[in-house]
């Protein structure tokens, strides 16, 4: 294998490589194009289906391109949010590798000048009960609580998902958000010739080197090249973090800094390249400068080590005195390694004027990067697939087709209450939190970043994705988990402003994925339109695939709105025996085929891409429920209004596991019984249906007696279905079908409560016995 | 009267400017002290607030101990001034030999941070004016290392000498007789797990720390007399 091979570029990359520097690059040269060329850096095979995505609103301050989007909020307040991926360093190691993109998605949020105030993890790992999956998930978990509470940024939002899909490959997505006054943002840029670089932070060593190459562009293959692997993931300390969040911020404040850019992937290379390719600038780095952490290093490595809590600051040599005496004081180690010159060259030297090791045009690293139109093709059996029901699979195990199976069995095997995971992350820290983890979203005060002044207002976080709809129909797929994030916004009554993406796919050069993730995109694009908001930023992760195996498309979304009132939130408590329960729906989905509308009942909700199908009858095939794209967002903005207008006093979106779970679900809150009648979604449909079908757009309230017919009507006003499914209250949670007189699921609330609660403590204590399946 | 507060931060502390905010909201004059200091110039109190001195690395507390700023805490500690050290403060306090005991991982050894109920134990000290004991308080916690371990001859002090300050209500993480925070002999230096500082607000779901915090410069004010007169 030739050395460009090995690093990972093609014949027709090297080809190019030669082209634009008009000769052969030598090892160093090659190095840099191999990182910053690489999948991760360059996003060569997304970036013509990314430009699809809006990116506009007038309150948009910094859109995709840039270290985070940043948002314009009010009241002179700018909100930063980024999202991240770091799956493959998991899969090898995951403790460090969650840990560490922790430690990135931070280093970018306050590159910006803002100061980190949250954190969201959504996680994806395979089948609970397997000691390689356990090890895996225990591993992300522990590796997120150990940075992220000991670098002090809470951590209040998060997903928590077990399927086989990610076996192999688990996603480890974490999304950060920081809040600074507006006056104060900052880029990565590199626009005073004549300034100097100062490279802050941790000491250089041969940890991660190539990690984005070897690691995050390509899959995994067989277990055993894990051991290869390791080194190149990156070890993190967060005690080093918290120094350099302190020192920058305090840099960013007195104005010392004319850019700053954090050295994540693609390390000093890609800090130095962006920097100066942003600033139309270019730079001389000194290799021989660079504090390192082992002798010996070549210069290669120094230039792609991705050592970590690292930062690059462009400094005015007036100021530089200035910077590393602020530096000294937080024990941050701060070095001039560089300068920015004006000739658009990256150029590596051994000493300050000493040999040229490397000479390279700045911006080619960056500009020229090669961007794939790579084939794209729908899956074969894509109609075959469509067109199975999954109602009507048997039951593992029952000689009977289409058995009805056992509903009570079917929503209890699928309720977890997630605390296990968020209770090992400090989620409170900043004194925000007003609704935490566990909630449909996330609920923090709204401080001034100047003094800490409450502005009274609250700001939203909601973090969704959903393979399963996104594998039976990555389109319509996509724009439901972009709507699912909004009506999670809307349960705690904040209006969506914006949103960042983590498009995680399987390998690219395969048609299917390179179809799914840009029928993903255009699928979000149509949401984002309905909702009226735009995509700030985000992340690619491909090649998310095993032994050629891909994961299901998961793009995942982090939406961050705002609540103009916090006097006015949702409260659990307030799911108490003698509350109604209401459900909030896009017409057709309320019951009307149980009032003998025909034209709904003959045509009944598909099961395709539900929790149920999947998990319960093993069945990933069928159709995908239509979306009523308006019609779910008018529901989003009713109940947003509602929660704000105290006339719901707690809303819990319907969404993976259907209304039943998310009944039970609201029993487990409040800690009370309920009986509840639900819509059946089809004539004569079977009762797993009505209970665990997926629609989008519905959300169920928690209800006054009293408020009942005024919420009804103020409904009916805003073209949303309302109806009233039964009453909390009692010991036992029971629900049956709008048109039948039986009762499909009666279970004692001391059984529900305790199958809730010991879901995720129970799968983690099952005793490792060294037998993977 | 209005009672000055000072609040410590070591690298690594993060619950520091949450403490200054809970304690500034009500009323306090507040300053933020940096371990390398070597005295607290005029205060009336001291919080060594939660968080990870240097990174925990070690073991929690046992670098901070070493820090300038500790003997100047000592010294406040012997002239009877109040001393409350929150988690991570806690943690420093019985590493510093300022309280008894140890606090090891948790039980399960898993990070915890979650509501917690509390019960009063005593109130022979700088948090316990206006309460009573076996009173309930709902005080959140957040800690790795919060198992509260000492020898038998200490826990029978502890226990005569009335310097168990709280309990847990259901033992979350393993403590020994249930202990959430306790005193030493004269009361005026307390160390415990909760964080009330996270209870000051209906927004945040109790406003049982501000209980705790209001008992703290209520000791401040009268420490402070009791010092002026002695001086007049």
């Amino acid at each position: 294998m030739s050395i460009h091979e090995a690093l990972g570029l093609t014949d027709a990359e090297y080809e190019r490589i030669c082209e634009l520097l008009v000769r052969e690059p030598n090892h160093l040269e090659l190095a840099m194009y191999a990182v910053m060329w690489s999948e991760h850096c360059s996003y060569k095979s997304s970036r013509r289906h990314l430009a699809r995505l809006p990116t506009e609103a007038p309150w948009v301050l910094v859109g995709p391109g840039e270290n985070a989007g940043v948002i314009d909020v009010g009241d002179g307040i700018a909100v930063a949010v980024r999202i991240e991926s770091h799956n493959h360093p998991s899969a090898i190691e995951p403790y460090q590798g969650a840990a560490t993109g922790v430690g990135g998605i931070l280093r970018d949020i306050f590159t910006m000048g803002a100061r980190p105030i949250a954190l969201a993890d959504p996680l994806r790992v395979g089948p609970l009960n397997e000691p390689r999956s356990n090890w895996i998930a225990e591993g992300i978990v522990s590796g997120i609580s150990g940075y992220g509470n000991s670098v002090g940024v809470p951590t209040v939002a998060g997903e928590f998902v077990s399927c086989e899909t990610y076996r192999d490959n688990p996603l480890v997505n974490v999304a950060a958000l920081g809040i600074m006054p507006t006056e104060r943002l900052v880029l990565g840029r590199a626009t005073d010739v004549g300034g100097s670089a100062v490279l802050m932070g941790a000491s250089t060593g041969r940890d991660g080197i190539g990690g984005v190459s070897v690691l995050a562009s390509a899959g995994f293959e067989e277990a055993d090249d894990d051991a290869t692997k390791r080194p190149s993931v990156q070890v993190g300390d967060p005690f080093e973090e918290k120094r350099l969040i302190e020192a920058c911020l305090e840099l960013l404040e007195a104005r010392l800094v004319s850019g700053i850019q954090d050295l994540g992937g693609a390390g000093l290379t890609c800090a130095a390249s962006e920097t100066a390719s942003r600033g139309g600038t270019g730079m001389e780095v000194d290799v021989t400068a660079v504090p390192l952490r082992q002798h010996g290093m070549e210069p290669f490595e120094i230039m792609t080590s991705e050592s970590q809590e690292r930062m690059l600051a462009i400094v005015a040599p007036a100021h530089v005195d200035q910077v590393l005496e602020i530096c000294a004081r937080w024990e941050v180690n701060a070095t001039v390694v560089g300068r920015v010159t004006g000739d658009g060259m990256l150029r590596v030297r051994d000493g300050a004027d000493g040999e040229i090791l490397a000479e390279v045009p700045a911006s080619t690293l960056h500009d020229d990067a090669p961007s794939y139109d790579r084939p794209q093709c729908p899956p074969a059996e894509r109609e075959v697939r469509r067109g199975v029901d999954p109602a009507a699979r048997p039951v593992a195990g029952s000689p009977q087709v289409a058995d009805p199976g056992d509903c009570a069995a079917d929503l209890l095997a699928m309720l977890a209450d997630p605390s296990w995971v968020y209770r090992q992350y400090d989620h409170q820290l900043f004194l925000n939190t007003v609704v935490g983890p566990g909630h449909d979203a996330t609920l923090l005060r709204l401080r001034d970043p100047r003094d800490g002044t409450p502005t009274g207002r609250g700001l939203g976080i909601s973090v969704d994705g959903n393979h399963r709809w996104c594998d039976a129909d990555p389109r319509r797929g996509t724009a439901m988990v972009v709507v699912e994030a909004a009506l999670n916004l809307a349960c705690v009554g904040a209006d969506p402003l914006a949103l960042v993406n983590c498009l995680n796919f399987g390998n690219p050069t395969h048609p299917e994925v390179m179809w799914q993730l840009s029928e993903a995109i255009d699928g979000m694009s149509e949401a984002c339109d309905a909702l009226g908001i735009p995509v700030v930023g985000g992340n690619v992760s491909l090649y998310n695939e095993t032994n050629g195996i891909n994961i299901c498309p998961t793009p995942v979304v982090c939406m961050v709105g705002v609540h103009p009132d916090l006097v006015r939130r949702p409260i659990a408590a307030a799911v108490a025996p003698g509350t109604e329960l209401v459900v909030l729906a896009p017409t057709g989905l309320a019951g009307q085929a149980d009032d003998g509308d025909d034209a709904v009942a003959r045509q009944p909700v598909p099961l395709g891409g539900s929790r149920w199908a999947w998990e319960r009858r093993h069945c990933r095939d069928g159709a995908l429920p239509q979306l009523h794209l308006a019609a779910s967002v008018a529901t989003a903005q009713f109940v947003a209004g509602a929660v704000r207008d105290n006339l719901v006093h707690f809303a819990h979106d319907v969404s993976d596991g259907g209304i039943a779970l998310a009944i039970a679900e609201m029993c487990c809150h409040g800690g009370t019984g309920v009986q509840a009648r639900v819509p059946s979604l089809g004539a004569s449909a079977p009762a797993a249906r009505a209970l665990f079908a997926e629609p989008p757009g519905r959300v169920l309230a928690a209800v006054e007696v009293h408020d009942v017919d005024r919420l009804a009507s103020a409904a009916s006003a805003a073209g949303v279905e309302c109806r009233r499914l039964g009453s909390f209250g009692g010991s036992r949670v029971q629900i049956g079908r709008l048109a039948e007189p039986g009762l499909d699921i009666d279970l004692a609330l001391d059984e529900t409560l305790a199958r809730w609660s010991g879901a995720l403590p129970e799968s983690f204590a099952q005793p490792v016995d060294g037998t993977a399946a | 009267m209005s009672v000055t507060v000072g609040v410590v931060r070591f690298p690594g502390t993060n619950c520091d400017l949450d403490t200054l905010d809970a304690l500034a909201e009500l009323g306090a004059r507040t300053v933020l002290l940096h371990s390398d200091e070597t005295s607290l110039g005029s205060l009336d109190a001291v919080v060594i607030p939660g968080g990870f001195a240097h990174g925990d690395y070690l073991r929690t507390g046992a670098i901070a101990r070493f820090s300038p700023i500790m003997d100047a805490v000592a010294s406040f500690a012997s002239a009877g001034g109040p001393i409350v050290g929150i988690c991570n403060g806690f943690q420093v306090l019985t590493e510093a030999g300022l309280l008894p005991g140890a606090l090891r991982p948790n039980a399960g050894l898993s990070f915890l941070c979650q509501p917690q109920q509390v019960v009063m134990a005593s109130v022979n000290h700088v948090l316990g004016h206006g309460l009573s004991t076996s009173e309930v308080l709902h005080i959140p916690i957040n800690h790795f290392e919060g198992n509260y371990v000492c020898d038998r001859l200490t826990l029978q002090r502890l226990r005569e000498k009335g310097q168990v300050v709280m309990r847990y209500v259901g033992n979350p993480n393993g403590s020994l007789d249930d202990i959430a925070g306790i005193c030493n002999e004269m009361g005026n230096v307390v160390g415990l797990m909760p964080h009330p500082e996270r209870a000051t607000s209906e927004l945040l779901g109790s406003t049982d720390g501000c209980r705790l915090l209001e008992a703290l410069l209520e000791a401040a004010a009268s420490t402070r007399q009791v010092i002026d007169r002695r001086t007049a």
